[in-house]
């Protein structure tokens, strides 16, 4: 008994010292879009997301296991700047994040471009700089890092899933078209989604692939033209404006009445445009997040307090950022208790990081591939339903993570074409 | 008459980098690194700016430099910077060369528009190169010196050196060349091409060299940029990049060829700031920013501003 | 493939879109001989005002079939506030200035008002779908058009005969054309050039947040709305002239077709093809299709 009195007051003493040592603030730079029309359906809803999360956390209002506050104790100290800008501006900024602000690590991305820019930065500084949005499969397929990981899955999930909705939903499908934005995202959404069905359906014919500009924001040619071809699954991955835009000039025309219509990331426009959308349209959320989520006591806290102070629910964006910072969390209390409480290094707490499972608002994350450093989840597909007034999705069809993932070490576009060998 | 000091102060300038660069932080070589770059191009652009020809096209030759150096790397595993920005150059040249027989023909804001959509749809054909990664680019290997990678704390150095070294040698040439009889018909030629051609100058010839030239130089600076970023994306042909360089001009004014470096310089100076104090409204300062410059430094403007409207 | 009949309607929709959008800016050009890039801000301006205020004016429950008025208000209503204030305030200091200078001075203003939107309006996207699916719609070669893009081309039609009529047949277009021609002889004349400037700005921009305000039932008003628009004006205004009328609808009319046939025929190449006919049309005609000839001073 007197032996463990003494272990327990030796570990409390322990706990303290490294506490108050640990009482400084963990410097976050938060990268965004706060401008341009990224901002509306992706920026904005992060940020307000890291609001809510960094309030909370520093309140030490978590639920387990993120009941500490802060990071181990420190409170977050937010630094959030703007991801707009060429390129060239997006480095310079985040060099300047790094060595002018002194931030301990960073969170942010949602541009493709931009991480693939980032990413030998952040090995370069060395600082630990999680993505938490851009989709490209191409930053831990291209190249490995110590520094750089994702929280989040890539876009290749979105277009995998997509297809084996189609393939269960429509199960007699013949013809397929495509209506995405003519840049990098669009062009791989779409060249996944048609590579996939080429594998689950074989001899699907392609009718026509549409690729309007970005941001063109009229589409009554592209309609015109998808109508007539008359093809019977019609995938987008249009965003925002575009997305809103398209369905807008679609609905009164009955595009998605006549081809069953599957829009990626349908999730951001289903609150406000629930009006114009019609029964029987699929939409995504990029992942288990929005009405995909499970049901766990990360959720409820989430969506409950984000929709409480900022009057919308939190759409998919908002979720990724949200598990980006709980994940971070993990980590970094996961190094403090293998160091013996001290504040961790960037490289401890990228070794905590690797290949770690943890759980958050969208469920499980498992970061399981790109050498550890690439997360990957379940996904979700459903379809529309107006009850009651209320737009709901039924017909949800879950798809577990290694059937939308790719393996580790194996490109998405490799793992497509053979036919999603695992 | 003043004599003028100009290469006495290029050469101060540079020997200021170099020195001073030994204790300036990280972040800070960087921006002087890209100061460099830009620079470059409105040295060139300016050059056109004399001769009455605002180009709103520089971009392309902008990317062509970039993409070239992204090329060898990518293709070849050539990273050695001034390798980089010597093909780089070479390929712009080339492909001003080229579309000059065409672009020489005009004046003016249709000069201006056409340069325009040549870049335009440069940057509509990288877009739909996947394997050049369409509007994702992709990403360029670490940069070395005849050979060399210096460690990592002396990157930033190093390549700021490089970069001031050929930005030294492009200004002084730059120099040289506006004291050359052609280099000199500039001003003419905005102010009057027939005389011009009464003087038993091709007006033509004119015009089709300083576009090369100054297509040389921004393939230079897209290079340079390239490395020094490390990423390059098709963004670097929109018109929204020749806007900046304009801009840039605009802020410099082609008094001197130390002008747009200095330019630049604040140009970077600006965004940053803006950046920081208003995260929100950044654009706002900017435009700001640029109006003030337009007012209230009309030596910025200098050449523009002697023109008369037509009677 | 696809049936003729749905291709031009497609063409002709896009191109009365393109002419309404673009005209202001030749308007401008032709007389004040500024390129305006604030042209997008207006038109996002007048996207803005018009989808707020037809929301608001909808949500109060008045009858929706005057919310085109309403529309057609709110355009007004933005360019009245803010194009004078512009010319007045900054431009007519920088008449003396050179082409490019006077086009960077709009820039700059492109950017301020860019960010001014975000402030008032925020960055949350507005949308009222009601005036688009009010008016039914139509069936061409099998395809279901709703009839406000009619609305779209009547509007085009009318602005065009309009502005014609004005130009040629009203004694204040004879004095614009004046103006046109030689700006000091005019004021030598006893013009009042310096109203003429201001209204002519203000109808400028008041045509190009009409563009915007009709358009907004059709999108999703959000940032950035003007940016591409800029690019798209300039292309189609150089394609037939600047500062000729009858060449801003040529233009209107080439770009639409070539556009709605390359994407129903050629989806591949619409990327780049508004900015290929614009070359190759310089390349022929260096001064547009219709582009007035300029003296050489000697």
């Amino acid at each position: 008994m007197e032996g463990l009195r003494k272990v327990a007051i030796a570990g409390l003493l322990a706990a303290l010292s490294g506490g108050v040592l640990a009482q400084q603030p963990v410097k976050v730079g938060f990268v965004m879009f706060l401008s341009g029309p990224a901002a509306s359906p992706f920026g904005v809803p992060a940020k307000n997301s890291a609001d809510f999360i960094v309030d909370e956390l520093n309140a030490g209002k978590g639920p387990a296991p993120y009941g500490k506050v802060g990071f181990g104790g420190s409170k977050i100290e937010m630094v959030a700047i703007d991801e707009a800008g060429p390129t060239t501006s997006v480095v310079t900024e985040y060099r300047n994040l790094v060595q002018r602000s002194n931030v301990d690590l960073v969170i942010g991305y949602i541009s493709s471009g931009s991480c693939l820019a980032i990413a030998p930065v952040a090995e370069e500084l060395k600082k630990l700089t999680n993505f938490f949005d851009c989709g490209t499969p191409r930053i831990f397929e291209d190249a490995s890092y110590k520094y750089v990981f994702r929280t989040s899955p890539t876009a290749t999930m979105d277009s995998v899933g997509a297809a084996l909705f189609v393939k269960e939903a429509k199960s007699g499908v013949k013809s397929i078209a495509g209506l995405n934005q003519n840049y990098a995202w669009g062009q791989d959404s779409w060249g996944d989604f048609e590579a996939s069905m080429k594998v689950l359906v074989p001899g699907v014919e392609v009718k026509t692939s549409q690729m309007p500009k970005l941001f063109a924001g009229q589409y009554n040619a592209e309609i015109s033209s998808l109508l007539g071809a008359g093809a019977d699954v019609i995938h987008s991955s249009f965003w925002d404006g575009d997305l809103e835009a398209l369905i807008l000039q679609a609905s009164p025309r009955g595009l998605m009445d006549k081809s069953m219509t599957i829009l990626t990331t349908g999730e951001t426009a289903m609150h406000k445009l629930a009006a114009q959308i019609p029964d029987g349209t699929v939409l995504g959320a990029r992942g288990p997040f929005g009405p995909y989520a499970p049901d766990n006591a990360y959720n409820r806290w989430f969506a409950k307090g984000f929709e409480a102070r900022f009057q919308a629910p939190p759409n998919y964006a908002s979720y990724q950022m949200a598990q980006a910072i709980l994940g971070v969390k993990a980590a970094w209390e996961k190094a403090m208790a293998a160091n013996g409480g001290k504040r961790p290094t960037n490289e401890e707490v990228g070794a905590a990081l690797e290949n770690m499972t943890f759980e958050g608002p969208g469920g499980q994350v498992r970061i399981a591939i790109g050498k550890g450093h690439q997360a990957i989840m379940e996904t979700a597909y459903g379809m529309t339903k107006r009850v009651g007034g209320k737009l709901t999705m039924v017909s949800v069809k879950r798809y577990p993570a290694e059937m939308v993932n790719p393996p580790e070490g194996v490109k998405s576009g490799d793992w497509i074409k053979s036919g999603f060998k695992k | 008459m003043k004599p003028d000091r100009t290469p006495q102060l290029l050469a101060a300038v540079f020997a200021a980098v170099v020195v001073g660069g030994l204790a300036l932080p990280q972040w800070l070589l960087f921006i002087l690194t890209i100061a460099c770059a830009q620079g470059l191009v409105v040295l060139g652009l300016n050059l056109l700016i004399r001769a009455g020809l605002v180009s709103f096209g520089q971009a392309l030759f902008y990317c062509i430099g970039a993409y070239t150096a992204g090329g060898l790397s990518r293709a070849f595993g050539i990273s050695d910077l001034l390798l980089q920005m010597l093909a780089g150059t070479a390929s712009a040249a080339l492909a001003a060369f080229v579309l000059g027989f065409l672009l020489a023909r005009y004046r003016g804001i249709f000069f201006g528009l056409l340069s325009l959509a040549l870049s335009m749809i440069f940057y509509g054909l990288i877009v739909k190169s996947e394997t050049l990664g369409s509007t994702d680019g992709f990403n360029l290997a670490k940069a070395t010196l005849f050979g060399i990678r210096p460690g990592e704390a002396w990157v930033r150095y190093a390549v700021l050196v490089a970069a001031a070294s050929a930005t030294l040698a492009a200004a002084f040439l730059a120099w040289r060349f506006l004291k050359t009889p052609l280099g000199q018909l500039g001003p003419a030629i905005k102010d009057n091409e027939i005389r011009v051609e009464y003087m038993g100058a091709s007006v033509r010839y004119a015009i089709h060299v300083n576009y090369v030239i100054a297509a040389a130089l921004a393939g230079a600076g897209g290079a340079l940029a390239a490395t020094t970023v490390g990423h390059i994306d098709p963004e670097m042909a929109y018109w929204t990049t020749s806007g900046e360089f304009v801009f840039i001009a605009i802020l410099s004014g082609t008094g001197s060829v130390l002008a747009p470096f200095l330019g630049a310089l604040i140009f970077g100076a600006i965004h940053t700031v803006a950046f920081d104090l208003s995260p929100n409204t950044w654009q706002m300062s900017m435009g700001l920013a640029l109006l003030a410059a337009i007012v209230f430094l009309p030596d910025g403007l200098w050449s523009l501003f002697a023109r008369r409207k037509t009677a | 493939m696809s049936q003729i009949g749905p291709v031009l309607v497609d063409g002709v929709i896009y191109s009365a879109w393109l002419f309404i959008a673009a005209v202001g800016l030749t308007l401008v050009y032709g007389v004040m001989k500024i390129l305006n890039v604030t042209h997008g801000s207006f038109y996002a301006l007048g996207a803005y005002a018009g989808a707020s205020l037809t929301g608001a004016w909808l949500a109060k429950g008045y009858p929706p079939m005057l919310s085109y008025a309403v529309l057609l208000g709110g355009a007004l209503l933005a360019a009245l506030v803010v194009a004078p204030a512009i010319e007045r305030g900054l431009l007519r200091f920088m008449y003396a200035k050179d082409e490019v200078v006077i086009l960077l001075v709009t820039y700059a203003l492109f950017l301020i008002l860019e960010d001014a939107i975000k402030l008032i309006w925020g960055v949350n996207p507005y949308f009222v779908a009601e005036p688009y699916a009010l008016l039914g719609s139509f069936v061409v070669g099998g395809l279901k058009y709703p009839t406000y893009n009619l609305i779209l081309v009547g509007l085009a039609l009318a602005l065009a005969a309009g502005l014609a009529w004005v130009l040629r047949g009203t004694r204040a277009g004879k004095l614009l054309s004046a103006v046109i021609h030689d700006p000091e002889m005019s004021r030598a004349l006893g013009v009042n050039v310096d109203r003429f400037y201001l209204v002519t700005f203000t109808f400028g921009c008041f045509l190009a947040a009409l563009g915007g305000s009709f358009t907004s039932p059709t999108v999703s008003v959000v940032p950035g709305l003007g940016v591409d628009v800029i690019v798209l004006s300039f292309a189609v205004v150089v394609i037939g002239g600047l500062g000729s009328l009858p060449g801003a609808a040529l233009g209107a009319v080439i770009v639409g077709l070539v556009r709605s046939v390359s994407v129903h025929y050629l989806p591949q190449v619409e990327l780049f093809v508004i900015y290929s006919v614009m070359a190759l049309v310089l390349a022929i005609r260096p001064r547009g299709l219709f582009g007035l000839a300029e003296p050489r001073r000697i």
